[in-house]
């Protein structure tokens, strides 16, 4: 009965696609997508367990014994909420960034950060000997 | 209304972010986060006395009982908590107004004052809570409140710094939701009373064994555990002066007690040692961390980084102090949690008095600062000393404790790199004193007057407070050594 | 799966976000499969709503294309290799699948199923856990939300300059004259649209649905209307400060019915002291709370989308005027 546990390895799968893209990509949008993935996954895990095989979908009526499990459901309603609240503040951090820095390329940010890091540098030590 | 006191003690700040919101002019809203703030440190020290005198408070909410509804759970490790927090937050607050006047503009002073009541509701609520999903949309709260605070930082390097934060901090909560899963999974519970009596039935099964170790990396990287610390220096630094000053001294120390509660309480202390070498893991990890961050902060030329490294290496301290899983290691890791809120807060809003005046907070600039603003720099320099451990200073006891802890186990090798890592803190607060007071004011540059007195008052009333539980210990170490007792089980 | 790859490969990002769209529309049928009605219902105008159009938003701002260089790629793979064998790994001692015999379905949910009727008095378990059992939770998530919108006004907003607004209808007016057939359409349709999200709110009682997701409705008839016929003209119709102020009442009002049943000697979010019948005070509170939800969700979701908009709008009036000045 390995087959039984199919679906939580297509879950693992998932997650780590997201994971991947939110290391290893540069851009911050790209990084975003991956993080919503990575947490939609996540969710295709908790309703997974929640499944009962026969049971139906939680709404009580008559002639229906089984059900699936709700609580799960209740969380990861909770949980996509709280995804969304992520995605939307990141994504007025890029909006912000881009205008800022005038690039979405994690490597272009950094390399302006390090940049004006030496150019303060300087400006204190020339006010120094000034 | 006493029955209510847990429940009180979150919903007063919550309903009061969205009330602020309605308020809206400036002055009026300070006053009024000021108010909040204050009931809810009035409310956690009635929770404490509580504690202390009747035992487990437990709340249920909805009147559902334990499992099937939430429910807060209030011990006196969280009692001690609540305190920290909200009073760390009501002493920041007082001096808020005059520190954002000159470092947000106007028309987001509401905002600010919104963020930062949601950022205290969260933290408050993940310390009070006793179910684990409840402790997932709290950190969200405290999470998204504390980016968005970060991110209002006039420098455009606090926006890469909150990015960062985000990133890291959501794979961080992620993380913890997936080890949450995966912990019901095995017992079909969520609440951590009925998790810690359920989990020993399936405790050597490979699936909670992994959750495990996605609770503790979760949370690991929302303590900036030295190596997942990356977010952490920049994040401090660039923030607005009282936002650094708040989370410096809470939300590591939420994060530490996230650990705690789910090393010793969930998964039980027995568990949680026996599975992962977690002694061997947290000791090189706090010692190569205190070293390796003091080193760091001696070279930094902004003062934040500086304190901000410091911080990171502090986290290494109270990390080795509970690598020793003993009740007199946790005893001080209890302690210098407490203390470090309180070194820290008072160290970062005198900085917060020195941005208000200079504009800046480069080394460099500091100097002669030490005649400009003398109160100020006075309180920096005792913030420091209890930093590096001078007896008379919070500091002092909390070294005292973590050594005493480290000889009981006969670790001597620990306990001199442990001495040898406060000599690091003395270069690098030395640098800070010797810049100050040492060199002459620059030619050509206006001398600046002492801080307002907003910014005095709360600074002084967090020094003294350094010096008087440096002195008369028993308040802080009596909670502390029983709530270290309580967690290992021990009747006191 | 499939599409999860091609994200990774992807470098134009208008089609990695059309594809996280489908991607979220993929996993809400899944929910769908999994007896998971509601949490589809709600992934649906998430996943494939919400997120993607606010992705489309930002893309227009932020250029569309990504440069080549992927850095780290070995330390990407590392940490991925070792918590997708830890998780796989952990994954060997689960239940399987659909089993009905597995501790979660035994505990704690067994109450769920067989006394919520008795207890709660409503036939969507999904709701009556959500707002009954677990209510502090999602007290909890209304905040989130609630501190989402606020993060993104504070980051975002821009201060209005009434000189700016000329501008602003010049850039509208050109974008939006010549889709006739698109505005009659639209007029036709959000009375519609509107209705659809009150009917679910009032339904989540008895089927999927609930202020989640109406609010989420709501919020999409507003957004559509300010997409056909220009963000100031939206901004006639619904005004930013009261928006702002539907977002705090609402949270106040989930919190006040808490209060409320404080003050009625019962705990927070005891319904059951609401009314003088445990049942219909369990109902009143269910639906007070469920308002509660809509309100914040729908104003917050207006604001974000407000917000964004507008500075895209500023970026835009910014750009025009520096185009003129190198051409003067």
């Amino acid at each position: 009965m390995i087959l039984g546990l199919l679906n939580y390895w297509v879950v693992v799968v998932l997650m780590m696609c997201g994971l991947y893209i939110v290391i290893a990509h540069g851009n911050l949008i790209k990084k975003i997508v991956g993080l919503a993935i990575f947490q939609t996954s996540v969710f295709i895990f908790y309703i997974s367990m929640a499944k009962v095989e026969g049971g139906t979908a939680p709404i009580l009526a008559d002639g229906i014994s089984q059900y699936s499990n709700p609580l799960p459901h209740v969380l990861i309603l909770t949980a996509i909420v709280v995804g969304i609240a992520t995605t939307a503040l990141g994504l007025a951090l890029v909006v912000r960034i881009k205008e800022a820095y005038g690039s979405i390329e994690e490597e272009d940010v950094q390399n302006l950060d390090n940049q004006t890091q030496v150019d303060s540098q300087q400006q204190v030590t020339e006010g120094d000997q000034a | 209304m006493i029955a209510h006191l847990p429940i009180l003690q979150v919903i007063i700040p919550l309903m009061a972010a969205p009330l602020c919101l309605l308020l809206r002019h400036p002055k009026l809203v300070w006053l009024f986060s000021l108010l909040a703030s204050g009931l809810a440190f009035i409310v956690s020290i009635l929770l404490l006395q509580q504690v202390m005198t009747s035992g487990v408070i437990s709340y249920e909410f909805g009147g559902w009982e334990a499992p099937w509804g939430i429910e807060y759970r209030i011990d006196k490790l969280n009692a001690f908590l609540l305190l920290i927090i909200s009073a760390i937050s009501t002493v920041v607050l007082i001096a808020a107004q005059t520190s954002i006047e000159k470092e947000i503009p106007k028309e987001k002073h509401t905002l600010f004052y919104v963020l930062y009541l949601l950022s205290l509701t969260g933290m408050l609520g993940i310390v009070s809570t006793g179910d684990a999903f409840n402790v997932f949309v709290f950190l969200e709260i405290s999470s998204l409140s504390a980016y968005a605070l970060i991110a209002l930082g006039n420098d455009r390097r606090a926006l890469w710094a909150s990015f960062q934060y985000l990133i890291m901090g959501t794979i961080g909560a992620t993380f913890i939701l997936i080890g949450i899963g995966l912990m019901y999974q095995m017992t079909g519970t969520l609440n951590m009373e009925d998790l810690s009596q359920r989990l020993p039935e399936v405790e050597q099964t490979r699936t909670v064994f992994t959750a495990f170790v996605f609770v503790i990396v979760g949370v690991c990287l929302k303590l900036a555990l030295f190596p997942l610390h990356l977010w952490l220096p920049n994040a401090y630094a660039y923030a607005p002066s009282i936002v650094t000053a708040f989370l410096a001294a809470t939300a590591t120390k939420v994060a530490i007690y996230l650990l705690i509660r789910f090393t010793f309480t969930v998964f039980g202390f027995s568990f949680s040692f026996a599975t992962l070498p977690l002694e061997t893991l947290f000791l090189l990890l706090g010692l190569v961390g205190i070293f390796v961050a003091s080193s760091v902060a001696i070279y930094q030329k902004n003062v934040k980084h500086i304190f901000a490294y410091s911080s990171i290496a502090q986290v290494g301290y109270i990390i080795v102090g509970l690598s020793t899983g003993t009740v007199m290691g946790l005893t001080a890791t209890l302690l210098h949690m407490f203390n470090h809120a309180l070194m820290k807060g008072a160290i970062f809003l005198a900085l917060g008095a020195v941005v208000y005046r200079l504009g800046n907070i480069q080394l460099s600039s500091f100097h002669g600062l030490g005649r400009q603003m003398p109160l100020t720099m006075a309180a920096i320099v005792v913030g420091g000393l209890s930093l590096i451990g001078v007896p008379l200073t919070v500091g002092f006891i909390s070294k005292w404790y973590l050594l005493t802890a480290l000889l009981e186990k006969g670790w001597w090798p620990v306990a001199i790199l442990i001495l040898l890592g406060s000599l690091l803190a003395v270069i690098y607060v030395w640098r800070i004193i010797e810049v100050a007071y040492f060199k002459a004011p620059l030619v050509g540059k206006t001398p600046v007057k002492e801080a307002p007195l907003l910014f005095i008052i709360p600074i002084w009333t967090l020094i003294i407070a350094n010096i008087y539980f440096g002195i008369d210990t028993r308040l802080s170490v009596q909670v502390a050594q029983s709530a270290a007792q309580s967690l290992f089980g021990v009747s006191p | 799966m499939v599409v999860a790859f091609a994200i990774i490969r992807m470098k134009d990002l208008f089609a990695v976000v059309m594809l996280l769209g489908i991607y979220g529309l993929l996993s809400a049928s899944f929910f769908v499969a999994m007896d998971a009605v509601d949490v589809a219902f709600t992934e649906a105008a998430v996943g494939a709503g919400i997120s993607t159009l606010l992705m489309l938003v930002v893309i227009t701002m932020t250029g569309r294309t990504e440069k080549v260089t992927r850095h780290k790629p070995l330390l990407a793979l590392l940490v991925i290799a070792i918590t997708g064998a830890l998780l796989i790994y952990g994954t060997l001692d689960m239940p399987y699948y659909g089993s009905a015999d597995a501790p979660i379905h035994h505990h704690v949910a067994p109450r769920y199923i067989n006394d919520s009727m008795q207890e709660v008095g409503i036939p969507n378990i999904v709701t009556s856990v959500l707002a009954s059992y677990r209510a502090f939770d999602t007290f909890g998530e209304v905040v989130v939300i609630f501190t989402a919108g606020i993060g993104v006004l504070a980051l975002l907003s821009v201060a209005r300059r009434p000189e700016d607004s000329e501008d602003i209808t010049a850039l509208d007016d050109s974008m939006h004259e010549q889709n006739l057939v698109l505005r009659i359409i639209t007029k036709i349709l959000i009375p519609f649209i509107l209705l659809f999200a009150l009917y679910v709110q009032f339904h989540g009682d008895f089927g999927p649905g609930g202020g989640f997701q109406a609010g989420v409705i709501f919020a999409a008839a507003i957004i559509l209307y300010a997409m056909i016929f220009g963000l100031s003209n939206a901004r006639k119709v619904i005004n930013q400060d009261f928006i702002q102020l539907i977002t705090a009442v609402g949270v106040l009002f989930y919190g006040c019915v808490g209060l409320v049943s404080l003050f009625n000697g019962g705990n927070f979010f005891d319904y059951n002291v609401l009314s003088s019948d445990p049942i219909a005070g369990q109902h009143l509170g269910i639906l007070l709370i469920e308002w509660g939800v809509g309100c914040t969700v729908a104003s917050v979701m207006i604001i974000i989308f407000f917000n964004f908009a507008g500075r895209r709008e500023m970026q835009k009036i910014n750009n025009n005027n520096n185009n003129q000045e190198s051409s003067s």
